[in-house]
């Protein structure tokens, strides 16, 4: 018996111990290339996002950092003109090449895009709608899972008595709030956020911030952003990406405080 | 500038106050009730009742609206969201050019194409003998007229409709349809309802094509393979001919009133609803 314990345990040690050195992803991005028409948006992209931490698209207007992040979750789709090729693993699963169910698959990552797009219905229903989309019915367990969602992104206390306004009365912040209280709803691994705060006065995208260092906690977490502070506030990992090329990436440390190519040195100091 | 613009606010209520002076003859002769309602049309006894004329006309409006409404629905959506941009490229000048071909000659194609077709093949298939001269056959013309104005104002209501609303849809893990379904028809609700608004409005107020195809005899009828008479048409057809019969001409004006009224009562109705569909009402 004794024996076969210490095999067992052999065997659960050196899976962790090879973890230590290389982090699980939770994202795996194999030559990824996006062209619409002539135009080469992602030019043979290979990324390893880590799992439980933040990792930050940083680049110039334009490099591809948003269509990157789009292309995640095969939101690609809904762009007739893009042409995708390459792979993207969710887990085992490849969402661009897939015949999985692809919905399933976009359930495990919630986004949050640059300006705030309540589904036009009331603020109850926008974080209820994926969670019906799932297949829940039972309605004392929706209203449980909305208020814990609104709770979790700090906007219960604001909301309860005026569940079932619409959506659009609530403020931009507000409505931030409610769209990443929506996207958690459905219990994603991942959160993908598309300049989250970008819209957002600075008291709310303080708010978000917060979240985020949170949620960190919980998410594997993939933000694209301009602000070169935010990216130094929340990143465990910076991706800095120049006409849809990845130039360079690693800590924050070693990134921005030690940058190797000229685009970014460029960058840091124009962007600062 | 302004003037203008008070000129074109001030002419729908000159309209209608003129057509109201020239009906008040008929008015004083008749009670507005047994005008609106009595299915008696004798002009040479002085018996003026419009209502085979009404529901001539809403009948031919609710046939169109039902042959036309979830046609546009469909083309859009699929425009919209499915077809490529080339095809959209090529329906942009199809439905202009449809919007622009004079009644006349939607008529003319009635004549040629829908009649025979209602009185020669559907008809017998019901095992009915019409002429195709028709309500229906009024239906179907009035249809593919009312068809360009509908799906042009569609597709401009579904392609504002933020791309961003639709990948929160895909994000939370609604298919293709389903963001269709809950979201995009959700949004646009409101353009949905004057685009049908507009659209009726349009296929009550059309004389001409319809006129060459219904029939034109004054009868209640159920029937839409039997014919029938609108308000436009009577009036088309009839001003400047009848008018030596005494309040002939009254009537004609009272006719003209009903229709400006009706076409009004529609647009009051859907600009109500508008406002009621907003989502933002939730």
């Amino acid at each position: 018996m004794n024996t076969l314990t210490a095999k067992n345990t052999d065997t659960l040690m050196e899976p962790r111990a090879i973890r230590k050195t290389k982090p699980e992803s939770a994202i795996s991005i194999k030559n990824l290339n996006v062209h619409a028409g002539s135009h080469h948006i992602l030019n043979n992209i290979n990324l390893e996002i880590p799992k439980n931490k933040v990792t930050v698209l940083l680049g110039p207007s334009g490099c591809g950092k948003t269509t990157l992040l789009k292309s995640l979750n095969k939101l690609t789709d809904l762009y007739k003109e893009l042409d995708v090729s390459g792979s993207v693993f969710i887990g085992k699963d490849d969402i661009l090449n897939s015949n999985h169910n692809i919905p399933a698959l976009r359930q495990k990552m919630g986004l949050l895009s640059q300006k705030p797009y309540p589904l036009p219905v009331s603020i109850f229903k926008n974080v209820a709608y994926g969670l019906k989309l799932k297949g829940v019915k039972d309605k004392k367990l929706i209203a449980y899972n909305v208020e814990q969602k609104l709770k979790e992104v700090g906007l219960w206390e604001e909301v309860k008595d005026r569940l079932h306004s619409s959506a659009d009365s609530l403020s931009i912040g507000q409505q931030q709030r409610l769209c990443l209280a929506r996207g958690l709803a459905v219990k994603p691994q991942i959160i993908l956020a598309d300049e989250p705060t970008s819209a957002l006065d600075p008291v709310s995208s303080k708010i978000i911030e917060e979240r985020f260092r949170e949620l960190k906690k919980y998410y594997t977490i993939v933000i694209v952003t301009h602000i070169l502070r935010q990216a130094q506030r929340l990143a465990d990992n910076v991706v800095f990406m120049h006409y849809g090329k990845i130039i360079e990436q690693g800590t924050p440390e070693a990134v921005l405080k030690n940058p190797q190519s000229s685009q970014l040195k460029e960058y840091l100091v124009d962007g600062f | 500038m302004l003037t203008a613009l008070v000129l074109i606010l001030l002419f729908p209520l000159l309209i209608g106050v003129a057509l109201l002076f020239k009906s008040i003859p008929l008015l004083n002769a008749d009670s507005i009730v047994n005008l609106l309602f009595s299915d008696n049309w004798a002009p040479n006894s002085g018996k003026f009742g419009f209502w085979p004329f009404i529901f001539s006309s809403l009948y031919v409006t609710v046939l169109s609206f039902i042959f036309s409404a979830p046609l546009c629905l469909l083309a859009a959506i699929y425009l919209t969201e499915f077809a490529s941009a080339r095809l959209i490229r090529i329906m942009h000048p199809v439905i202009d050019i449809l919007a622009g071909i004079p009644s006349v000659i939607y008529g003319m194609w009635g004549i040629l194409v829908i009649v025979p077709f209602v009185g020669d093949y559907l008809a017998p298939v019901f095992g009915l003998n019409s002429s195709g001269y028709s309500i229906l056959a009024g239906g179907i013309v009035l249809a593919i007229m009312c068809i360009p104005y509908m799906l042009n104002m569609l597709i401009e209501t579904f392609k504002s409709v933020p791309y961003g609303l639709k990948e929160a849809g895909f994000s939370l893990g609604a298919t293709h349809w389903e963001t269709i379904k809950h979201i995009v028809i959700r949004k646009s609700r409101p353009g949905i309802i004057s685009a049908f608004g507009l659209g009726m409005a349009k296929a009550f107020g059309e004389t001409l094509a319809v006129m060459m195809v219904v029939g034109n005899i004054a009868r209640i009828t159920g029937n839409p393979f039997e014919a029938g008479y609108p308000l436009p048409a009577l009036i088309a057809n009839n001003y400047g001919e009848m008018l030596s019969i005494p309040l002939y001409d009254s009537a004609l004006m009272f006719a003209a009133l009903v229709l400006f009224v009706v076409v009004l009562l529609i647009n009051l109705v859907f600009r109500y609803l508008i406002i009621a569909s907003n989502p933002a009402k939730v």
